[in-house]
């Protein structure tokens, strides 16, 4: 389960970045391409974040839809999956948007 | 697992070089020790540590009484040293009461910890650290001029079996070392020693994956000499391991035909992120209803620009292919 490495990594980085001050909420964008699951990441974050400054934050998690450009015709097109086909019939498709996987922003007391 | 701290996941990977657990018997005993003190303590362990220098920071930033009047605005500039943050190289927390006689308000730092739901805008990429190790490896390994290939299937795709080939037939003409990844035991690590190829192994712990940081650790103990192929064998797992950049060349997804013809489609991320895959155990094509034809179709459908290449890692069909693949990436890049 490669979420309970991404949430000690995010755990971190907000430790890191809080400068002393106890973290309250964390707010991550995570793709619906990125092969993260969020709900797995909310349940690793509270693991994670024990015993830190992060224990108890908020976890607020932004999905962002996947996006595709046909390299053939160049349509855009949304995908559910990082594969799909257009209406032209390619499959060629550079996943635009989709894969983020970002600590957007945190609150600190 | 760490039998040590009981730490768990991707800190508490460890390497083990078997020709030095042969020569001290003693140090492969503990199975998974980790070293304590000298590397940082990673995960929530560093963040431990400085939770203590945070909570003294605290401790400063309330308010104090000033006993002496000030005639006049003045700068905010005090005669004495305050001497804050201070660094204390061990790690106990510090509650003491502040007895400051003299002014400390308006350090930035004050400020931002009284004030309550500070906003920090990070957009910082979760996965950035490990990007980065795996770009100073892949630095590493060019400086060498070695090619480093990244093994990845599910549990019991060939993997190991491949490599044995591999060595046996190639060995002679091109310089292989091996990095074994698995969650437990040396036994893969072994089975490539009895090759007669130097070999060392990472045992991932309960980490479902290699990442940067093992594999630049791994590199160190590995020695790889310059000209070579380094083959990285992660843990067997169509899933996580296509997150994880390790400094690698290429990935070569291992793909059985006594597994399902719709792999592909049903872990998409591992085919997308793969140069090549070999469909391996094609020797036992006739016992089976695997459907090669939509296998290929599944697998370019996914990914439009991967290779395929059928084989059989046992019998040896089809194995010249791979061989031909590996040394054409070989010439490039020792």
């Amino acid at each position: 389960m490669h979420e309970l490495s991404i949430a000690s990594s995010v755990v971190e980085i907000c430790a890191e970045q809080a400068g002393g001050a106890r973290v309250m909420r964390v707010t991550l964008e995570i793709g619906q391409l990125s092969a993260v699951m969020p709900e797995a990441i909310r349940f690793c974050f509270d693991v994670c974040a024990k015993d830190t400054l992060v224990e108890g934050a908020e976890l607020e998690i932004i999905e962002t839809p996947g996006q595709a450009r046909c390299l053939t015709c160049g349509a855009t097109l949304m995908l559910a999956e990082p594969f799909g086909q257009c209406e032209c019939g390619s499959v060629n498709l550079e996943l635009i948007s989709g894969q983020q996987l970002k600590i957007r922003q945190m609150e600190v007391m | 697992m760490c039998t040590t701290c009981g730490c768990s996941g991707t800190q508490g990977a460890t390497v083990t070089d078997p020709d030095e657990a042969e020569r001290e018997p003693a140090t492969q005993e503990g199975g998974a020790e980790h070293q304590h003190g000298d590397e940082p303590a990673r995960g929530y362990r560093r963040v431990q540590a400085q939770s203590h220098m945070h909570s003294h920071l605290h401790a400063h930033s309330h308010d104090h009484e000033h006993p002496h009047e000030h005639p006049q605005e003045h700068g905010h500039e005090h005669p004495h040293e305050h001497a804050h943050p201070h660094d204390h190289p061990h790690g106990h927390v510090h509650d003491h009461e502040h007895a400051s006689t003299t002014p400390t308000a308006l350090d930035p730092a004050h400020t931002l910890a009284r004030e309550h739901g500070t906003a920090i805008t990070l957009e910082q990429d979760i996965l950035a650290k490990n990007q980065l190790l795996a770009e100073r490896n892949r630095g590493w390994l060019a400086g060498r001029s070695i090619l480093a290939v990244n093994l990845m299937s599910s549990p019991g795709a060939g993997k190991t079996t491949l490599l044995e080939r591999t060595i046996r037939d190639l060995g002679e003409s091109l310089p292989l070392t091996v990095i074994e990844g698995d969650q437990a035991t040396l036994n893969d690590a072994q089975r490539i020693r009895a090759t007669g190829c130097r070999v060392i192994q990472i045992n991932t712990g309960t980490g479902c994956h290699l990442d940067a940081g093992m594999i630049s650790r791994g590199l160190t103990q590995l020695d790889p000499p310059s000209h070579s192929v380094v083959m990285i064998e992660n843990v067997g797992n169509l899933v996580c391991p296509a997150l994880f950049d390790l400094g690698e060349q290429a990935k070569v997804l291992i793909l059985a035909v006594t597994e399902g013809e719709d792999k592909p489609v049903k872990y998409p991320h591992m085919f997308r992120a793969s140069s090549l895959m070999l469909l391996n155990k094609i020797d036992l094509l006739p016992h089976l209803r695997f459907d090669v034809a939509r296998c290929i179709e599944y697998a370019r459908r996914v990914n439009p620009a991967i290779e395929i290449l059928q084989v059989s890692a046992q019998t040896g069909e089809g194995i010249d292919a791979w061989y031909a693949w590996l040394r054409s990436h070989g010439d490039a890049y020792c």
